[in-house]
C-alpha cells in the first residue's frame, strides 16, 4: 500500500489563519497530507501546531482559508463532524470522561445499540478490540478512567481512536505521558495503521520518535509554515534552525553583572513529590532571577506548587534563610516572614476575579496593610493602590472598572501588583507573559529585573526560550520530574536549552551550539 | 472476579444507601408496638414513594451536574390537577391521569429548555419555574379540596396479594420503564459524560444537549407520578408552599444520602430511592422511640450530616491542594 507523494492527496489546508483576541495562531498556513504515510509536524511551543491540529478536527473555526478531503472542499463545524469524515485527534488534553468505564468511553461517540439501548456486550467486545489493537490489553475494559494512571488513560485515548475507524489519526504530543514500553508498542500500531492505509500526523517534540517513525515532516514557527521535506534529509541541526529561526529581539534588560555572594534565602533540597517532582536541588540568592525550562508538564507547575505550598505529602526539605521550614498553605508561604509570592499561570481562575474592580482585586492582597481593627482606610488604601498602577503602568480608566474589562496584558499587571503590594522577598512565576503583548512583556521583563537588583530571588518558569535566555541568570531544566540540566550565564543558548529539554546527548548539543553560535 | 470489584466500586454510593435503610428499617420495625407486619410496611412505603418519586426526579438533573429546585413545585402542580382531573369513570380517570403526566413532561422540558438553550445556570433558572409552577397550583387549588377516583387511588396505595404494597409496585415499575431504558441509552450516557466533563464530552462528539434535556423532561415526569400519588393518598388537591420546599430540599438530601455525586456523573437513581426511604425512616424512628416529633428535623439532619461525612473521607487523600476546589 505505499502511496508515492505524487498521487492526490488526502487532505490539503490552504491559506489557514486564526486569531484569538490579538495574538495570531496562525497564518495563511498549509498542509498536505497523503494516505498511507506519517507526517510528522515540528515547531516550538506556540508555533501554532496545536491551533492547526484543532482546526483539522473541528474544534475552532478558522478565520480564513479552506481545507480539502478526497479533493471536496469540506468545513468542520464540530468534532463530531469530522470524526464522521474520517478525521480523528488524540489530544494533548485527554478527551476522556472520569467517571465512566475505560469500554463506556471508548465507544462513546457511536455506541453499539440494540432496541434504542446501548448493546453492553457489543460494546465490551469492541472496547477489548480497540484495547488490543492498541497494545494496551492489561487495562480492564470496566475500570472507571478516573481510577487509571496517566499512561494507561493516555492508552485508552489511542483505543478510543482507533474504534472510530478513522482514516486520518492526529496524534497530539499522544507519547507525551506513556512509558517507554507503551510508547515501541503504540510505534508498532502506528507503523501496520500506516500499511493500512491510514494518514497519521503525528506531533511530537521528541526527535528520536520523529527520526523513527515520520516519512514526511513539517515546520511551524510563528504560526506560519515554514518547510515541508522528506524525513532523514535534514539533520537535527538543520530541524532545530527551522524551528528557531528568527533573530533575538534586544528587549531584555541587561543583567546583573556582579555574582551574588549573599546567602541564599531559598534552598530545595532532595523535594519530590507522587511521581512528579523527583529529587529537586538548587539554591536562589537575593538578586538573581533563575528560570525552569524544559518541555511544557515536565514538572515545573508542580515545582512552584510545591514552594508555595499547595502540594501534600512533598519529602524532602525547603530551606528559606538557612532555616528549614514546613510549608503548609499559601497563605503561610505568602506571610511577612517568610514572603513569596507566586504569579499564577492562569490569571482568569487563580490569580483575579474577573468581575470585582481593580480596586477590589487589589486590596485583598494588603488588607492588612490599609485596615485599622478590621476597618478599611479608604484614603491610605486609595494611596497605595495609586502607586502601584504608576509603578506598573497599568493601563486603566479608574480603580473601579472591573479588571475582566482590561486587556490581557493589564490583567496580569494587576495580578503581578497585587503580589508585589506585600513587598514578596521570594517571587515564583508561573508563565507569566502567556498570551501577552509583546510591549507588557516587555515591561514585564524590566520589572523582574528591577526587583532582583532590589533584593528579591525570583523563580521564573516560561515556555518561551527567548525570555529564559533573555531574563535568567541561571536555567534549572526539567525533564521528566528532575533537573537534567542547569545552565547559567553564557551557556543559556537556545540550542542548549532545546537539546536538554529534548534530553538529547549533551555533548551533542554542545557540539551543535558550537557549529551554530 | 476482578469483574466484581469493578461492580462493587461503581455500587458502593447505593449499596451504602441500602444499608443505611436496611439497619434504619429494622430498627424501626423491631421497635414497632405492631411489629414487621404488612400493614407497617405499606404505612412506611407509601410515605416512602413520595419522597422516592421525587429523588428520582432529582437524581436525573443532578447527573448531569445540575440541579432542580423546582421538583417539589411540579410535585404540588400535578397533586392541584390531578384532584380537579383524576375523576369519573375509567376512561375519564385514564386520561385524567395521562394529562397530569403530560403537564409533568412539559414543565420539565420548560426547564431543560431554560437551562440548556438559554444557558441560565439551572439553580436560578429552576428557582423562577419553580415559583411559577407553584403560582399555577395556587390557581387551580386556591384552597385544599378536590377529589380523586377512590378505587384508583385504593388500588395503588393498597396491597397487592394482601402482602405486597402497591406503591412499591409502581415505583419498580417506574424504576424498569423510565430509569432503566434512560441509563442504558445513548442519550443517559450522554447526561453522565455531561455532568461528569462537559469538554470532553462535546470533544468526544456526545449528544450533550439532548442527552440533558431528555433528563429534565423525564424529571418533570417522575415528580409528577409523585404528585399523582400524593393524590391518591390524600384524595385532594393542596398547594401547600412549605412541603413543596421541604420535597425540594429532601430530594437533595435523599439524593446525597443515595450517592449521587452533586458535582454530577455518578449515581443511580436506585441509591436515591434507598436514600428516599432511608431519610423518610430516620423521622419515623422518632415515632417508635416516643420521641417529641420536634426532634425530627434536627435528627434527620444530623443522621445527612453523618452520611455525606462518610463520603468525605476521599479528601483526605487529595495530595494537590487545589483539588479540593473541585
Amino acid at each position: 500500500m505505499d502511496t508515492a507523494p505524487g498521487e492526490t492527496p488526502l487532505l490539503q489546508m490552504e491559506g489557514i489563519s486564526k486569531r484569538y483576541g490579538g495574538v495570531r495562531a496562525l497564518e495563511d498556513a498549509d498542509l498536505v497530507v497523503h494516505a498511507g504515510r506519517i507526517h510528522a509536524i515540528l515547531g516550538e511551543n506556540g508555533a501554532g501546531k496545536s491551533t492547526l491540529i484543532k482546526v483539522m478536527s473541528g474544534v475552532v473555526a478558522p478565520d480564513q482559508g479552506r481545507i480539502v478531503l478526497d479533493g471536496r472542499e469540506v468545513t468542520f463545524d464540530s468534532p463530531a463532524a469530522a470524526n464522521r469524515a474520517g478525521v480523528v485527534c488524540i489530544f494533548q488534553e485527554l478527551s476522556l470522561i472520569p467517571e465512566l468505564s475505560v469500554a463506556d468511553n471508548i465507544v462513546i461517540s457511536d455506541p453499539p445499540k440494540k432496541f434504542g439501548m446501548i448493546d453492553r456486550k457489543a460494546q465490551r467486545r469492541i472496547a477489548v478490540e480497540a484495547l488490543a489493537r492498541a497494545g494496551a490489553s492489561d487495562i480492564h475494559p470496566s475500570a472507571l478512567v478516573k481510577d487509571l494512571p496517566l499512561s494507561r488513560r493516555q492508552m485508552v485515548e489511542i483505543a478510543k481512536a482507533l474504534a472510530r475507524k478513522p482514516r486520518i489519526l492526529i496524534l497530539d504530543e499522544a507519547t507525551s505521558a506513556l512509558t517507554a514500553a507503551d510508547v515501541s508498542k503504540v510505534f508498532e500500531v502506528l507503523k501496520r495503521l500506516r500499511e493500512e492505509g491510514l494518514a497519521l500526523l503525528y506531533i511530537s517534540h521528541r526527535m528520536h520518535e520523529i527520526a523513527e517513525l515520520a516519512d514526511d515532516c513539517t515546520v511551524f514557527r510563528n504560526g506560519r509554515k515554514i518547510a515541508t521535506y522528506k524525513a532523514g534529509t535534514k539533520s537535527d541541526t538543520e530541524v532545530i534552525e527551522l524551528m528557531i529561526g528568527r533573530e533575538y529581539q534586544n528587549v531584555f534588560p541587561p543583567k546583573s553583572t556582579t555574582s551574588s555572594s549573599a546567602k541564599p534565602i531559598l534552598e530545595c533540597r532532595g523535594l519530590s513529590w507522587t511521581d512528579r517532582l523527583t529529587d529537586i536541588n538548587f539554591a536562589v540568592r537575593p538578586g538573581e532571577v533563575i528560570g525552569l525550562g524544559g518541555l511544557d508538564g515536565q514538572g515545573q507547575r508542580e515545582l512552584l506548587l510545591a514552594l508555595f505550598g499547595v502540594l501534600r505529602g512533598c519529602s524532602g526539605e525547603v530551606v528559606i534563610d538557612g532555616k528549614p521550614v514546613r510549608l503548609g498553605s499559601p497563605a503561610q508561604a505568602s506571610s511577612g516572614e517568610i514572603g513569596m509570592a507566586l504569579i499564577p499561570e492562569d490569571r482568569k481562575t487563580e490569580g483575579l476575579m474577573l468581575p470585582m474592580s481593580v480596586r477590589e482585586n487589589l486590596a485583598f492582597a494588603a488588607m492588612d496593610k490599609v485596615s485599622k481593627h478590621g476597618i478599611i482606610d479608604r484614603v491610605a488604601e486609595d494611596r497605595l493602590l495609586d502607586e502601584m498602577v504608576k509603578l506598573l503602568a497599568i493601563k486603566t480608566a479608574g480603580l473601579d472598572i472591573p479588571v475582566g474589562a482590561l486587556s490581557g496584558g493589564n490583567q496580569q499587571k494587576v495580578v503581578i501588583a497585587k503580589w508585589l503590594m506585600r513587598h514578596p522577598r521570594i517571587i515564583l512565576l508561573n508563565d507569566p507573559t502567556r498570551g501577552i503583548d509583546v510591549g507588557t512583556k516587555q515591561e514585564i521583563y524590566q520589572l523582574l529585573r528591577r526587583l532582583a537588583d532590589a533584593g528579591a530571588a525570583i523563580v521564573f518558569y516560561s515556555t518561551d526560550y527567548d525570555e529564559l535566555i533573555g531574563c535568567c541568570d541561571r536555567v534549572l531544566v526539567l525533564y521528566d520530574g528532575a533537573i537534567k540540566r542547569e545552565l547559567a550565564g553564557d551557556e543559556i543558548t537556545e540550542h542548549a536549552l532545546i537539546a536538554s529539554a529534548l534530553n538529547i546527548d549533551v555533548a551533542q548539543a554542545e557540539k551543535m551550539a558550537r557549529a551554530h553560535p | 472476579m476482578s469483574e466484581w470489584r469493578f461492580w462493587f466500586a461503581a455500587q458502593k454510593g447505593t449499596l451504602l444507601a441500602f444499608g443505611i435503610f436496611v439497619a434504619m428499617f429494622i430498627l424501626y420495625t423491631s421497635n414497632h408496638p405492631a411489629g414487621f407486619t404488612a400493614n407497617v410496611v405499606q404505612t412506611a412505603s407509601n410515605k416512602g414513594v413520595l419522597l422516592a418519586f421525587v429523588a428520582m426526579a432529582q437524581t436525573l438533573v443532578v447527573i448531569t451536574a445540575g440541579i432542580d429546585l423546582s421538583v417539589g413545585m411540579i410535585f404540588l402542580l400535578t397533586n392541584c390537577l390531578a384532584s380537579w382531573l383524576v375523576v369519573g369513570g375509567p376512561v375519564e380517570t385514564t386520561l385524567g391521569v395521562i394529562a397530569v403526566l403530560f403537564v409533568g413532561v412539559l414543565c420539565g422540558a420548560l426547564n431543560g429548555a431554560i437551562v440548556i438553550y438559554g444557558r441560565l445556570q439551572p439553580i436560578v433558572a429552576t428557582i423562577a419555574t419553580g415559583a411559577v409552577y407553584f403560582g399555577i397550583a395556587l390557581l387551580l387549588r386556591p384552597f385544599p379540596g378536590g377529589s380523586v377516583n377512590e378505587d384508583l387511588a385504593d388500588a395503588l396505595t393498597g396491597r397487592i396479594f394482601g402482602v405486597v404494597p402497591a406503591s412499591l409496585v409502581t415505583l419498580l415499575a417506574t424504576v424498569l420503564i423510565i430509569w432503566v431504558p434512560f441509563s442504558r441509552s445513548v442519550y443517559g450516557r450522554a447526561a453522565y459524560a455531561a455532568g461528569s466533563s462537559e469538554v470532553a464530552a462535546y470533544m468526544s462528539g456526545v449528544p450533550i444537549k439532548r442527552g440533558k434535556f431528555l433528563a429534565y423532561t423525564l424529571a418533570g415526569l417522575l415528580a409528577s407520578i409523585g404528585g399523582l400519588f400524593l393524590t391518591f393518598f390524600t384524595y385532594t388537591g393542596e398547594a401547600a408552599y412549605a412541603s413543596g420546599n421541604a420535597y425540594t430540599l429532601f430530594s437533595i438530601a435523599a439524593v446525597v444520602l443515595g450517592g449521587v455525586s452533586l458535582f454530577g456523573g455518578r449515581g443511580s437513581v436506585i441509591g436515591a430511592i434507598f436514600g428516599a426511604f432511608a431519610f423518610r425512616t430516620i423521622g419515623d424512628l422518632l415515632f417508635v422511640f416516643d420521641l417529641d416529633p420536634l426532634w425530627q428535623p434536627l435528627f434527620q439532619g444530623v443522621v445527612l450530616l453523618l452520611a455525606v461525612s462518610l463520603g468525605a473521607f476521599a479528601l483526605f487523600r487529595v495530595k494537590n491542594r487545589l483539588e479540593w476546589f473541585g
